[in-house]
């Protein structure tokens, strides 16, 4: 169990993070959202105690980050941005090292090493130079690292930061193989990754937390407005139909998009409280509108990041 | 104690590994005997000119003529070389970004620094022992006093021993290894030359000069005294340095 308690950095007088109050619970993978810059690095250094907080503080499975360092980095793994390795070791003797600091004791260094590499997928590899892998085999080599000792929680920094899309797919494989028994924390800016791998969601925005949630629940609660697609065919009695919709009670604004192979379409944004589809139905079909489809669409995650983000700022 | 080792193991195997620690030793190595040669071929003329002047010969021996000028040469090619074998042990870490890794580890800072200085050492010892060819090679053809011998590489090995500790202190500064590098340089060759002031300077504050001195402290090594108040100038010179390292590596955590 992670808690985190008004939690604040300061650079200087630039804000890192402000106030975050969070908590985490075993077995959960839990998403770090926001912009470039928003405070998602500065919030896992001082999680790992690289960084002390200005303020407030955060206790990891009981742990103060501040007063109990040691006990806090035995306890977790850790993947920094940009995956620093060192590059002229071979994968093998790396992971050794990284045991010996991580104080795995000599018996079952090579038990854990081995495991390491088998959860990662590192068996083809093991002895050749790091420096000389690709990126995504480079990535693995730095989870392998993260999960040596077996550290109940797992804070990784944009795991998936530049790979390719089959890399990422990878990776969020193995980031979600080791959720459940781990407890993990990760950060990212991609949003459908995101929603994908984590059972909950922090969005923060210039150093503040915007939003905790899942990721179906972010969604539901932010549908202030729902918004609607409608099809129709392109003829005479269509010219109206942006008009017509407008009409109806319950639109807020009805957008009509560039007819394209005989068909119109129309973006409607309705209250959320009053589902207008059914008269928007009738009030087309009596004006003599021919109706090819109305479809409900979801708000994707990413537009209620950008939502979120966007309202803070304004 | 295992981190410290495993740390250690690390830096030893990039020395090895990466030839750094070959081009290191056999450049110093190369330096050295070019030193010897010269000296000892200086020091055969002066043995025939004093065949033919008793008074000369009385003053002729091995330590004096040979090896005190070689240590000397020695502690300056030292001065050259130890910064270039210090200057990446942090600051390299640092520009990788691995610094933070390694921070993050169950690891102390004392242990982290331990386990780096003492590679270097290792390194050092192994430069310095080469050249024990060459009082070797003097004790194979003729009988040099063993003491000032022993001494003198005493005293080598402390000196070693301070300019690694301002190596290791100027590379946890900054992430630059040419920055770390040449401000070890400079500090390194400041304590040497700092007597050169003394002579100028008022009586007080002349007495105060010769004692910061390296050379000024190396001198009684030569000679083949080991003085207490020598031993304690490299030994404070050098956990100064140490401490200052693990201060620096601590505030790492506090600055941004």
């Amino acid at each position: 169990m992670i808690r985190v308690e008004r939690l604040t950095k300061y650079y200087g007088t630039n804000v890192g993070v402000r106030n975050l109050d969070f908590g985490v619970e075993k077995g959960e993978i839990l998403g770090f959202l926001g912009p470039n810059g928003a405070g998602k690095t500065t919030t896992m250094k001082m999680l790992t105690c690289y960084l002390p907080p200005t303020s407030g503080t955060a206790k990891i499975f009981g742990h103060d980050i501040i007063e109990e360092s040691m006990e806090v980095r035995r306890l977790i793994g850790y993947l920094p941005e940009r995956n620093p390795l060192y590059g002229d070791m071979p994968v093998r003797g790396y992971l050794e090292f990284a045991a010996d600091l991580k104080g795995v004791p000599v018996s079952r260094r090579r038990a854990e090493v081995d495991s390491a590499i088998e959860r990662c997928g590192l068996e083809a590899v093991p002895r050749r130079t790091i420096s000389k892998l690709s990126k995504g085999y480079q990535q693995r080599v730095g989870i392998a690292q993260a999960i040596l000792n077996d550290p109940a929680l797992l804070i990784l920094d944009e795991p998936t930061l530049g790979l390719d899309p089959k890399q990422i797919i990878e990776i969020r494989r193995l980031i979600q193989s080791l959720g459940g028994e781990k407890t993990v924390i990760l950060s990212s800016h991609i949003l459908p990754e995101v929603s994908q791998v984590c059972n909950r969601v922090i969005i923060i925005n210039r150093g503040e937390l915007v939003a905790v949630d899942t990721p179906d629940n972010l969604r539901a609660r932010l549908m202030k407005s729902s918004r609607l697609r409608v099809k129709v065919r392109d003829d005479a009695a269509s010219d109206r139909a942006a008009a017509i919709v407008s009409g109806v009670a319950g639109v807020l604004l009805a957008r009509e998009e560039p007819a394209a192979d005989g068909v119109r379409s129309l973006t409607i944004e309705c209250a959320s409280d009053r589902d207008a589809r059914e008269e928007i139905v009738r009030a087309l079909v009596s004006a003599g509108v021919p109706l090819l489809e109305l479809r409900a669409e979801e708000l994707s995650l990413e537009d209620i990041f950008l939502q979120l983000v966007t309202e803070e700022v304004g | 104690m295992r981190t410290i080792a495993a740390i250690y193991r690390k830096e030893i195997r990039y020395y090895f590994h990466s030839l750094t620690a070959y081009v290191m030793i056999g450049v110093f190595l190369a330096l050295a005997g070019y030193f010897f040669y010269s000296i000892f071929r200086y020091y055969n003329y002066l043995s025939f000119q004093a065949a033919r002047e008793p008074y000369l010969a009385g003053q002729l021996n091995l330590i004096d003529g040979v090896m005190r000028p070689l240590m000397g040469n020695v502690s300056v090619v030292l001065l050259f070389a130890l910064p270039l074998l210090t200057m990446r042990l942090l600051a390299e870490e640092k520009r990788q970004g691995t610094f933070e890794l390694l921070l993050t580890y169950p690891v102390s800072d004392l242990a982290a620094i331990a386990g780096k200085y003492l590679a270097a050492l290792t390194v050092f010892a192994v430069m310095l022992a080469g050249t024990l060819l060459y009082p070797i090679l003097l004790a194979i053809y003729s009988s040099p006093e063993p003491g000032p011998i022993v001494t003198g590489y005493v005293g080598l090995f402390l000196m070693g021993c301070t300019f690694i500790s301002m190596g290791i202190f100027f590379s946890s500064l900054t992430s630059s290894q040419i920055v770390a590098g040449v401000a070890t340089f400079a500090l390194s060759l400041f304590f040497l030359v700092i007597g050169w002031a003394a002579p100028f300077a008022g009586p007080t504050l002349s007495k105060v000069i010769a004692q910061f001195s390296l050379l000024e402290h190396y001198d009684s090594f030569g000679k083949g005294l080991i003085e207490a108040q020598d031993v304690t100038y490299y030994v404070f010179l050098t956990g100064f340095f140490l401490f200052a390292t693990l201060r620096s590596l601590e505030s790492t955590h506090w600055r941004s």
